[in-house]
């Protein structure tokens, strides 16, 4: 089976380029699963359902989404496999810019939205610099001169990414991107593998779950800011 | 290509003897989110003098540092030269089928400073068309057609360049969403082209673009000032100048604002394929051909014949004469008897 992860910002239209990229592919008979990750709640597991995906959701409720992730990946491609998927897409939560569910050998995929402004590629971290594929969303909405200016600020902070326009309202670009996520390599098993890069740290004495606030309560992994 | 070589050479210089061969180089830097080297510091040792903690941070890997470098200066190669789209002389589009199945029979072929029209109900095939050449198809979309590059089918590394595209796509619908002066955008635009005299190229633009407008705006104006023809025109100047791309796509250029005749002929002077989606009678007519749409393919092409021209001198005069109600109407003026 092939793996995919698909990370992105929160509302950047990871999970409406995925629908219609794998519309493609089911037209060309690729049976298709998918595992959504989310924190609170998701509604998208109905509209994976609507479009006759297998589909599995991971709601991570109070752990940092993508430690809970890739607690369960394993567990995920199982569970795809079990399912019969030809290919198992696994569409992370994406929340603070410097997460990224990617794993080497596994196909990474970030979808980052035109919308966001010619300044995001900066800010996001390994989810976008280190991923394979880059979606560009809702190119439709902005003017030419934007949409060439971030796909070159795109460029910029990962030369070597396949940079794609995905429109996840019309399809448009679906159809290729399906063809892309064919290219995935296949994934036996996850055991041993290593992630791209390292989550970001987080023991502190928030993590567990501190609610005071000032210097007495502030324990563990604890950074702060220079002010001079 | 950078080679190698060439690639550790250029890592090997300090700082201020690389800004001095590739101004842009500082880019690769700042998009990190690192600070620039001093000057006298090579790329090479600022990589290696870095904290870790402050790579782990940023989300970077050391080694990594010198192929993302590598790949940076190649874009930057790429893009200073990237005007390869300039010696495309022909772009062929290959038909391949309806939604039914039904064989599209031509092989189209377009050139530099042809205005191809394209016309059809909604739901007809006409963006699955734009794709496809997008995508520079090769008989692996749902329509089946091949797209070919001066006759031959083009690299496949083309498809995913950015540098490369073949459409630029000015819509109807399209917004600023930043807040930047009409100056400090195009500059903005001009720098990701690494065009060399900024200032100038900037000042080209927006004085084109005031030719096109109906209504003057300033260097200084905000772009979410501007109104709908003022946008169009200074996309329409913008694309004509600095875009790489052989195509300019553009739907339905609309009546107010804008001077729709000399927005297309700008595009066909800077030697661009203009593919234009509307049903205007005068612009239509202004098409050499028009393609039209049915059931997710092309089912006829129409060359504009001298006799549809012939209408075009009474439209244009019905255009002016609603252009002069229409003045007439912004500067409250009554309306007598037209005709």
């Amino acid at each position: 089976m092939k793996l995919i992860t698909v990370a992105g910002p929160p509302s950047s239209g990871k999970t409406a380029v995925t629908i219609k990229a794998i519309a493609a592919l089911q037209r060309d008979g690729v049976r298709v699963g998918v595992v959504k990750f989310d924190s609170l709640s998701t509604q998208d597991q109905s509209v994976y359902e609507k479009q006759g995906v297998a589909v599995m959701s991971g709601l991570s409720g109070n752990l940092c989404p993508d430690h809970f992730f890739v607690s369960n990946v394993s567990d995920c491609l199982a569970w795809g496999m079990e399912k019969g998927s030809d290919l198992l897409v696994i569409e992370s939560a994406g929340l603070c810019n410097r997460c990224a569910p990617h794993i080497q050998g596994v196909l990474a995929v970030c979808v980052i939205d035109n919308l966001s402004g010619v300044d995001t590629p900066k800010k996001i971290g390994p989810m976008l610099k280190m991923a394979d594929v880059v979606v560009i969303t809702k190119g439709d909405i902005v003017s030419q001169a934007e949409r060439e200016v971030f796909s070159y600020r795109v460029r910029q902070v990962n030369a070597n990414a396949t940079i794609i326009n995905v429109n996840g309202l019309t399809g448009q670009g679906g159809h290729e991107l399906g063809k892309l996520l064919l290219n995935a390599p296949e994934t036996p098993d996850l055991e041993g593998r290593l992630l791209r890069f390292s989550m970001p740290a987080a023991l502190c004495s928030y993590c567990l779950g501190q609610r005071k606030i000032g210097s007495d309560f502030q324990m563990g992994n604890v950074k702060k800011m220079d002010f001079t | 290509m950078v080679t190698d070589k060439e690639n550790a050479e250029l890592m090997s210089l300090p700082t201020a003897e690389l800004l001095r061969l590739a101004p842009f180089a500082g880019d690769f830097f700042s998009s990190l989110g690192l600070e620039l080297p001093d000057e006298g510091v090579s790329t090479a040792d600022y990589f290696a003098s870095l904290d870790a903690e402050l790579l782990e941070d940023l989300g970077l890997e050391r080694q990594s540092l010198s192929g993302r470098f590598t790949a940076f200066m190649e874009l930057l190669e790429n893009l200073k030269c990237g005007a390869d789209n300039a010696c495309i002389e022909s772009i062929t589009i290959r038909g391949g089928h309806d939604k039914s199945g039904r064989a599209e029979e031509f092989d189209l072929t377009v050139k530099p400073g042809e205005v191809i029209c394209i016309v059809g109900p909604t739901g007809s095939g006409k963006s699955r068309f734009l794709a496809d050449i997008e995508w520079m198809a090769q008989g692996d979309t749902p329509t089946g057609r091949s797209i070919l590059i001066n006759g031959a089918a083009p690299d496949p590394s083309r498809r995913f360049s950015i540098e490369h595209k073949l459409v630029a796509q000015l819509s109807q619908n399209m917004n600023f969403v930043m807040d930047l002066t009409v100056e400090e955008f195009i500059t903005m635009h001009a720098e990701s082209r690494m065009v060399d005299d900024i200032p100038t190229v900037t000042a080209a633009i927006i004085e084109l673009a005031n030719d096109l407008a109906g209504e003057k705006f300033t260097p200084q104006t905000p772009v979410t000032a501007l109104s709908g023809g003022q946008s169009r025109a200074l996309m329409i100047a913008d694309t004509s100048c600095l875009s790489t791309s052989p195509i300019v796509l553009i739907d339905e250029i609309e009546n107010a604002g804008i001077d729709r005749k000399r927005a297309v002929h700008t595009l066909v002077d800077k030697r661009k394929i203009v593919l234009m989606a509307t049903h205007d009678p005068i612009l239509a007519l202004m098409g050499d051909r028009r393609l039209v749409f049915k059931n997710g393919g092309i089912a006829t092409i129409i060359d504009t014949s001298q006799e549809e021209r012939a209408n075009l001198v009474r439209f244009e005069e019905m255009d002016a004469m609603l252009g002069t109600v229409r003045n007439a109407l912004r500067n409250g003026e009554l309306i007598g008897k037209m005709c």
